[in-house]
């Protein structure tokens, strides 16, 4: 049994044939398409690794079956940046190292961009800590994270003339 | 995972009509089936997808003043729609309390009602459990149960339902809309979750094959809105279940209780609606003696099913400090950490 796929996947159309209805939006990106950016950690929706938007909302993309995506938008840390530009979140991880490992990371990024596009954390250091909690850092770089999630929240606030707070 | 065969019908009346294979369970946003299949707890034979079926992912306002939740709209959607958390303050507080921001976006209202226990017994294929697989034995009373339930408990099963979201619903007299092979009907939410008994493998009161719609909180629910509360002591500061919860909802006139409603989570098999406790505090004077009476009421029939007694004391504290702040009032915004007992600045006195 095959089932046929669209998913516009970096904003790019892609036409997919499954061929399992078992595979999950994670599987599918990583093993079949080769965008290997986005990890698996827990494979359990426990660990926030495999954070990637569809239809722009931050989810766990190992808890989602690819088959019930059909159709959607779905944006991954390959896409994020412009050209050989980082995204602001990108760099903000850099300047302020929100990162050892480094295998958080993507996850940890394309969870904060949700979280700056939902705009319900604001400038506070705690609402920020509080809606990142799904994605674990075992290098423990948390302190990092935040400052990183709260300065590209002001920097992109900035840009666009938006009042983040 | 075991293969299924996976279908998405386009109507409610193709959802029930598939569902009526051997087997097959309803998929909506996933996060917990999934899960339970990747560990092997639950083998589905066919998944129904009803994640495109239309019409219920909308929130509408009744005439009463009540609200008509579809079962499909997402835990995040309800909990930031404006209108919803000022009406039922404790219900949106309690649905960010719960799982992570990615979970709150994909889980959906009805399966989030119908998720399962955290129970590591019913977990583990390798564990007896009543639960998963009737009458192989229950391995959790003789095991890690300091997480299990101390209320509506029996020698067959002594789970937990880990919703936060239906405990203020519970207090509030949800409603749950259902539609099945037999036509439509409402279940109270209270009514929704079966405790164990002898038969702790039927978890709720659905029919195989029945399919939740939708879900509605009544316009009188809302009066409740200026003095309503959802606590929850958690291990870890977020993102973790709860040990104990608790949803107090007050209508206060000249410092006396005029209406109370009260109900604990993390304590029993479903949420667990207090309704001698809420009788205590009618037409009394609000403060430590009377939340005192009433945690002393709700626990009053409570007993460990294993090495969980601290989690009966641990309720009637939450229950007392729950009160109190529903007195002091819904605060104008979702605290910074939803639902905690705990203050977010380091360093300052919790009890303060």
């Amino acid at each position: 049994m095959s089932f046929p796929l669209s998913l516009t996947i970096n904003g790019v159309a892609r036409n997919i044939t499954l061929d399992d209805p078992r595979v999950t939006l994670l599987d599918l990106l990583r093993e079949r398409l080769e965008l290997t950016g986005t990890k698996k950690g827990c494979d359990r929706g426990q660990c926030g690794a495999c954070t990637v938007l569809l239809d722009g909302r931050r989810i766990n993309a190992c808890l989602a079956l690819a088959a019930s995506c059909d159709g959607a938008t779905v944006l991954t840390i390959e896409g994020v940046t412009d050209g050989d530009a980082l995204h602001p979140v990108q760099a903000a991880f850099i300047a302020h190292d929100g990162l050892q490992c480094g295998f958080c990371t993507p996850g940890q990024i394309m969870s904060a961009l949700g979280l700056i596009d939902e705009g319900q954390a604001g400038d506070d250091p705690e609402r920020v800590r509080e809606g990142m909690s799904g994605n674990l850092c075992r290098c423990g770089a948390y302190a990092g994270i935040t400052e990183a999630v709260l300065d590209a929240q002001r920097r992109l606030a900035g840009q666009d003339g938006r009042d983040a707070s | 995972m075991k293969v299924f065969d996976y279908v998405r019908p386009a109507s409610v009346a193709e959802a029930i009509a598939a569902a009526a294979a051997p087997g097959a369970v309803y998929l909506a946003g996933g996060t917990n089936l999934l899960d339970l299949m990747k560990g092997e707890t639950l083998r589905p034979d066919r998944l129904v997808d009803v994640t495109r079926l239309p019409g219920l992912d909308r929130i509408e306002w009744l005439g009463d003043g009540g609200v008509r939740i579809g079962a499909l709209v997402r835990n995040a959607a309800l909990a930031h729609d404006a209108a919803f958390a000022t009406a039922y303050p404790a219900v949106a507080e309690a649905l960010l309390s719960g799982a992570s921001a990615q979970l709150r976006n994909a889980a959906t209202v009805g399966g989030n009602l119908l998720q399962r226990t955290r129970c590591a017994y019913f977990h583990d294929p390798a564990s007896a459990c009543n639960k998963r697989q009737p009458g192989a034995g229950c391995d959790a009373r003789g095991g890690e149960n300091r997480l299990h339930a101390v209320l509506g408990w029996s020698e067959a099963c002594i789970a937990t339902h880990p919703s936060d979201f239906c405990v203020p619903l519970a207090a509030l007299d949800a409603v749950v809309e259902i539609e099945g092979p037999a036509g439509r009907r409402e279940v109270a939410l209270e009514a929704l979750h079966r405790l164990p008994g002898d038969t702790p493998e039927r978890g709720t009161a659905l029919a195989p094959g029945e399919l939740i719609v939708a879900l509605r909180l009544p316009g009188e629910a809302a009066g409740f809105a200026a003095h309503a509360r959802y606590l929850k002591v958690r291990e870890r500061t977020s993102y973790a279940f709860a040990v104990v919860s608790a949803a107090a909802a007050l209508r206060l006139e000249g410092g006396r209780i005029r209406a109370a409603r009260l109900a604990l989570g993390g304590v029993a098999a479903r949420p667990w609606r207090a309704r001698a406790a809420e009788e205590s505090l009618v037409g009394v004077e609000a403060g430590e003696a009377a939340f005192r009476r009433a945690a002393e009421a709700a626990l009053a029939e409570a007993r460990p099913s294993g090495d969980n007694a601290f989690k009966i004391e641990l309720a009637r504290r939450l229950v007392r400090r729950a009160l109190a702040l529903a007195v002091a009032g819904t605060p104008a915004r979702i605290p910074a950490l939803p639902a905690s007992p705990f203050p977010s600045v380091a360093g300052a006195r919790h009890d303060a």
